[in-house]
């Protein structure tokens, strides 16, 4: 299949519609489908909640947009919802999120090893020791309170370890920005990478916001908190690399470009064959979507929509496989290093008493959750009660001991 | 000590807190009446129909070992389901990892509130901990001779944690009372104990007779935890 982001006209916009029932669709198996199954559905309901929150904040600085945006919006609603959807009810909130995890981990891997801009490729690399930190976090407490295994969800293709320790995460502002892409150089897969992964961490900040406080457990509530506010770094992180520079119609025409990138990816990968049918009706909704801005853009802008699109030709698809070697080897190389402005630097050449080390003291000052969760945690199959025999209780906590 | 029994306090869910408010909203109901004709039954059909339209929540996935093949096939000339004796293991397997991880939530409520008259002390507890462990490793090293793979979810293991989700979010509330979580307890204990007798039974159909033993004694433990948590309970409530 070949697509052409210039000419391809997909279903004409006036064409998508839907009913409340194909809306609500048989889900997928938690059991039986395979993960990336799970990691698409998720990642592409990132994808369009993005549309969705972008077209609102364009329509508040355009009044001459916002009927446009508003015809785009309500498909892309439906979208959403039908996409989002698909996760199975018996899918816990906390097994959400350890498929969340998965997508970051799995998703940013696969952008930063296609990213031709070296700078971009490391961002990529340094925000993945961070999930891929949040993913033993999240797995120790699933193991911990509840008594069950990750690996259930990510079926072996994601290692469940240690990265970056997310209680040095934590960062002053001023050490999350990045140095954007050149709208006037970069390449497309450049912008398409960026804008999907802004998609995907946005999603999960709100995701953590919403079902955080759903959680009972004490531990596992103030890990969704610490985890909610690095995803909210990320997110800063990752907007920052977007040329700011670009028009409002030019963002427009990129999101619509980084929906069909993505839905084209889901059709190339997808074992699913009813939800890749889905993926398939999409990719031709959003080509149309395309279509449509593209003409939006032209007859605004004045400029030819290939100025942004180039050739239209699509790059590569993404890549839903296991990276383990990869993210392993970005591991040994790279969790050493932090953020100071722009740069990455190894942690210990950070300025002493930068205001990262302050902020960090004054966030883990009473202890830090993502470190108590994972004391002494080392993942096995079937969950580390696995491997203890015969099972001692804890022990009754000692008078005035600090219980951090 | 633990308290017993919830507080006189300002719960403001019923409608004798607010009577002029709610004898507003009831004349509401006159003016504004629904707007379709119809019952309940409407949602009943639609469920029927998605039941209808809708795949099972998963599968049992085939023995890893050549022993366990012919475990199966050899069962399964029998007339019998190896499938199910595997998916009830796998599900007894999840839930007494589970459990084990309840009462370590139980231990915490009673280490930060003390326990009360007749209720239980923490050697208690740790006991039932020990044991809904020892419950779970068993189980790992039956299916693992079956030539089944111990850390599948199965079906029913998944829809059991559906099920007791709610039991550890009770006992995993830091506002919930010792006797609260007792509660909690009990319902699992109540469920354990019949799905221990059933494996039993499921064992014993397969011609599983040692299985079939070692599953009657881990049911004798668990009638026991059962009959601690209804006494404690019961104990709480002054009965």
């Amino acid at each position: 299949m070949t697509i052409d982001l210039l000419r391809d006209k997909g279903t004409p916009l006036d064409n998508q519609k839907f009913t409340w029932k194909e809306l609500v669709q048989p889900t997928y198996s938690k059991l039986d489908d395979d993960a990336f199954t799970r990691v698409r559905v998720i990642l592409m309901n990132g994808i369009e909640t993005e549309a969705l929150r972008f077209g609102h904040t364009c329509g508040r600085m355009n009044r001459e947009l916002q009927l446009h945006l508003a015809r785009v919006r309500r498909v892309e609603q439906h979208q959403a919802t039908l996409v989002n959807w698909l996760n199975p009810p018996d899918q816990s909130p906390l097994e959400t999120t350890i498929g969340y995890e998965q997508v970051a981990i799995e998703v940013t891997a696969a952008i930063a090893l296609k990213e031709p801009n070296p700078y971009l490729a490391q961002v990529y690399r340094f925000g993945l020791l961070e999930d891929f930190d949040h993913m033993y976090r999240y797995s120790a407490l699933m193991d911990r309170v509840e008594g069950k295994d990750a690996n259930n969800l990510l079926q072996s293709y994601t290692d469940i370890l240690p990265g970056r320790p997310t209680p040095v995460e934590h960062r002053d502002p001023c050490d999350e920005l990045r140095i954007p892409y050149d709208r006037t150089t970069a390449q497309l897969i450049t912008k398409l990478h960026a804008n999907t992964l802004m998609a995907g961490e946005y999603q999960t900040h709100d995701y953590y916001m919403n079902i955080g406080p759903t959680y009972p457990d004490p531990t596992g509530r103030q890990l969704y908190a610490e985890i909610a506010s690095i995803e909210e770094q990320h997110v800063t992180q990752y907007e920052s690399i977007i040329d700011a520079s670009e028009s409002w119609l030019e963002k427009w025409l990129l999101h619509e470009a980084t929906e069909v990138y993505n839905y084209y990816s889901c059709v190339q990968s997808e074992s699913n064959r009813r939800i890749k049918a889905v993926w398939e009706r999409f990719l031709d909704y959003e080509l149309g979507q395309l279509r449509y801005v593209a003409d939006l853009f032209e007859m605004f802008e004045k400029r030819d929509a290939a100025e942004v699109l180039g050739d239209g030709k699509l790059p590569a698809p993404i890549d839903y496989v296991s990276h383990r070697e990869f993210v392993r080897e970005t591991l040994r190389n790279e969790v050493n290093l932090t953020a100071v402005g722009t740069d990455f630097v190894p942690f210990d050449n950070q300025p002493e008493g930068s205001l990262s080390q302050s902020y960090r003291e004054q966030m883990n000052a009473e202890g830090s959750p993502s470190e108590r969760v994972a004391r002494g945690y080392s993942w096995a199959p079937g969950g580390e009660l696995s491997q203890q025999k015969p099972r001692t209780a804890p022990q009754a906590p000692v008078a005035n001991q600090p219980t951090n | 000590m633990t308290t017993t029994h919830a507080e006189l306090g300002m719960n403001r869910t019923g409608i004798a807190t607010s009577p002029l408010l709610t004898k507003d909203m009831i004349k509401g109901t006159s003016e504004f009446p629904p707007p379709a004709l119809g019952d309940e039954r409407a949602i009943a059909n639609e469920r029927v129909r998605y039941a209808r339209g809708s795949d099972p929540v998963g599968s049992v996935p085939p023995p890893i070992t050549p022993k366990g093949m012919v475990k199966t096939a050899g069962t399964a000339l029998k007339g019998e389901s190896p499938t199910q004796l595997i998916d009830k293991l796998g599900e007894r397997l999840a839930f007494e990892r589970t459990g084990t991880r309840l009462y370590e939530a139980l231990l915490s409520k009673l280490d930060a509130l003390g326990t009360f008259p007749g209720g239980p002390s923490r050697d208690d507890l740790q006991q039932i901990v020990a044991e809904e462990h020892s419950h779970f490793a068993m189980l790992v090293e039956v299916l693992t001779k079956l030539g089944a793979d111990p850390t599948v979810q199965t079906p029913s293991a998944d829809l059991q944690a559906t099920m007791s989700k709610g039991l550890l979010d009770v006992v995993t509330d830091p506002r919930t009372t010792l006797p609260q979580g007792l509660e909690a307890a009990l319902v699992a204990e109540l469920s354990d104990n019949d799905c221990w007798l059933a494996l039993q039974q499921l064992a014993m159909n397969a011609g599983e007779q040692q299985l079939a033993e070692r599953f009657a004694e881990a049911l004798a433990a668990e009638e026991k935890h059962l009959t601690h948590v209804r006494g404690w309970i019961a104990a709480s409530q002054g009965r």
